[in-house]
């Protein structure tokens, strides 16, 4: 799964401009599968046919990137955050435009660092003047972070683990699944998910599922002075008990920990205080869908660096699909 | 012009009656569907070119005000903000209380009465009450009760160069462009939502999008300009007098990016005049709608707008017409 991780870690795909990492997703994924189709928003559903009721099973496309809001006459330009991006992250960080334009982030003179805010950081892309500025970059464009994969022994460190991670392990499910399944399973590559879990909305309304579940990275607590959470790297894939989008349902919980001890995978409980996934979305959608959440541990998340442990995903993938592959009582 | 009709009615947030009777009475006759929904939306179908696109068009009947919570043993009215204001206008601004409009004044502590310490901090909604002239509560009973919506009681004016000042432009002005795309003989066709309670989360959007299940949707607002002294063009997110505003991102939405591309050829197609809105908070009618059922490709075009969220603001009569011209511009591009 190395080079599936590396190829959509780096790929583009900020809030709301999901179309380049979407087709690289579709060529990989619709050999696997019954078909794929999109919808108003630019969710990727890729559907496996069975016998109802539908699993949906959701991993975000989308990254935390910026927007331009402003160019000014020297060809400096003026950025937003899209999703949950620190100011003082940016500082020296590389960005990256849809048509593969780079430039790099500083900041206007401060007095001390904590006046660092958006309004004080610039984009400077090279370019000698307004004029050149927009002949490669516009207002409303969106960039990503410019940052390369890069495998650290057991542990992968990349851009937008969050999710791309997840997305890989859907992958690579869809491509073990048998022939025959229990159910019909959903896989939906959602867009829109750091600015507040939208694609899943929508999503979750098409296909009214029997059962959700969302497989993204979770926070870890085993970091020198981190705040107290209950999850490391390298000791399995978390099954989530709770965030601030959702209190995964007791009978989609309690499978996954039955399935997890039956097939001797490691398993970790998370309680994660700030945060949601889709699964918060899909969960109160229409009458209501039964709901959880597989998470994979992830250091430094929303970082131009975030760190995931091989074996986590792995053992992640191989609970997905025992999920997709057995009956739901 | 219908702006200045629409502006001078009272319609804070849950109460939109009156402008939603004008509304209706002004396209009384005309060659279009009328209907509302129970949450007190107007849904107006208007056939035409490109009627079978599914697009529709989003304004907000509703306006920032005030509330009465409770009538003091001496008459005076406490009050609580419904919508986002800023508690540090209202002071001596005259209002209109209830159904009836009984005229009122939100008072203070004069300022001779203050102590110095109470000079520095401006009022907080605690410390105002409005004052409609009763001389103790069992005579206010008489005019207001608990629950009385409170409108600020601005009237329309022209104003310097092309200028228009009055209260209420967000939404009123996407309303009035609304009604003019609709008076059209042989424009293009659209579903068009006059909604409810957008200033407290976009609630009528919401119901009116799954109704109308549209497949694109445009919401038109009056959005804040900050071209005002001390304020750098990049820190200013709209200039009046420099065409519509259109949005590429705000708290409820980012922009589709097949629409956004849509606007930006349409004006230019057109010659119609735009600018980007170089802010990214707030948000409108435009978040609910793309969210609703299946998701729906969504934008915003607005009316930049001084001094919005107050109890009056000014715009430029140029930058309303070029916004009707550029929505109309966008619904032939798709025909």
């Amino acid at each position: 799964m190395e080079s599936l991780i590396k190829d959509l870690s780096e790929a583009y795909g900020p809030s709301g401009e999901e179309t380049l990492v979407r087709t690289l997703l579709e060529d990989l994924i619709k050999e696997h599968v019954d078909r794929t189709f999109t919808d108003n928003l630019g969710n990727l559903f890729a559907l496996r046919e069975g016998p109802a009721p539908l699993l949906m099973v959701s991993a975000h496309m989308d990254e935390i990137g910026v927007i331009v809001t402003h160019i000014d006459e020297k060809g400096f330009i003026r950025l937003a955050p899209v999703g949950g991006l620190l100011p003082h992250l940016l500082v020296g960080q590389r960005l990256r435009f849809k048509d593969g334009t780079v430039g790099t982030v500083y900041h206007e003179k401060l007095k001390e660092i904590k006046e660092l805010d958006w309004s004080k950081l610039y984009l400077d892309i090279g370019a000698e003047s307004a004029a050149a500025a927009r002949k490669r970059v516009e207002v409303g464009d969106l960039a990503c972070l410019h940052q390369p994969f890069a495998v650290l022994g057991e542990r992968y460190l990349g851009k937008a683990m969050d999710d791309r991670a997840g997305c890989a392990i859907l992958l690579e499910v869809a491509r073990r699944l048998p022939p025959e399944l229990p159910r019909s399973v959903c896989f939906v590559f959602s867009v829109q998910e750091e600015v507040g879990l939208r694609g899943a909305i929508t999503a979750a309304y098409r296909l009214n599922p029997g059962y959700g579940l969302a497989v993204d990275v979770t926070r870890v607590g085993d970091t020198p002075e981190a705040p107290l959470m209950d999850i490391a790297l390298g000791k399995g894939p978390a099954i989530k008990v709770k965030d601030s989008s959702m209190i995964s349902h007791p009978r989609v919980r309690g499978f996954m920990i039955d399935t997890a001890v039956a097939a001797g995978i490691p398993y970790q409980l998370e309680v994660l205080e700030r945060g949601g996934t889709d699964a918060g979305a899909i969960h109160v959608s229409r009458e209501g869908v039964p709901s959880g959440t597989l998470s994979i541990p992830c250091r430094y998340v929303h970082t131009p660096s975030e760190m995931v442990d091989a074996g986590d995903v792995r053992h992640a993938a191989a609970l997905l699909e025992k999920l997709c592959a057995t009956p739901w009582p | 012009m219908y702006l200045e009709e629409l502006s001078n009615l009272p319609g804070v947030s849950g109460d939109e009656g009156k402008v939603r009777r004008a509304i209706i009475e002004l396209l009384n006759g005309q060659p279009v569907r009328v209907g509302s929904d129970s949450m007190g939306n107007v849904l107006v179908r208007k056939e035409g070119r490109g009627g079978s696109t599914r697009a529709m068009l989003a304004a907000h009947m509703d306006e920032v005000g005030l509330m009465v919570i409770s009538i003091e043993k001496n008459g005076l009215l406490k009050f609580k903000a419904v919508g986002g204001i800023d508690s540090r206008v209202l002071v001596a601004k005259t209002v209109r209380v209830g159904p009836d409009g009984i005229p009122g004044v939100i008072g203070g502590k004069a300022v001779h009465l203050q102590k110095e310490a109470e000079w520095k901090k401006p009022y907080e909604v605690e410390q105002l009450f409005i004052d409609i002239g009763a001389k103790n509560k069992e005579e206010a009973e008489k005019y207001v009760k608990i629950g009385a919506y409170v409108s600020f009681d601005t009237g329309f004016a022209a104003l310097g160069d092309g200028c228009c000042l009055g209260k209420a432009f967000d939404d009123r002005a996407g309303c009035a462009a609304i009604l003019e795309l609709l008076m059209e003989k042989d424009g293009p066709g659209f579903d068009a939502a006059f909604t409810v309670q957008e200033e407290v989360g976009a609630r009528g959007a919401r119901v009116a999008a799954y109704t109308l299940k549209p497949e694109r949707a445009l919401a038109l607002e009056g959005t804040a300009a900050a071209d005002t002294p001390g304020t750098a063009k990049e820190k200013s997110s709209t200039m009046l007098g420099c065409g519509p505003a259109v949005s590429i991102m705000d708290r409820s939405l980012i922009v589709n990016r097949e629409i956004l591309q849509q606007i930006i050829k349409a004006g230019e197609n057109a010659g119609v005049p735009f600018q980007f809105r170089r802010f990214t908070g707030g948000g409108t009618d435009a978040g609910a709608i793309a969210l609703s059922r299946e998701g729906v490709k969504a934008g915003v075009v607005a009316v930049p707008c001084r001094y919005i969220h107050s109890p009056l603001s000014i715009l430029k009569e140029s930058d309303y017409k070029q916004t009707v011209n550029l929505v109309r511009a966008w619904l032939e591009s798709l025909a």
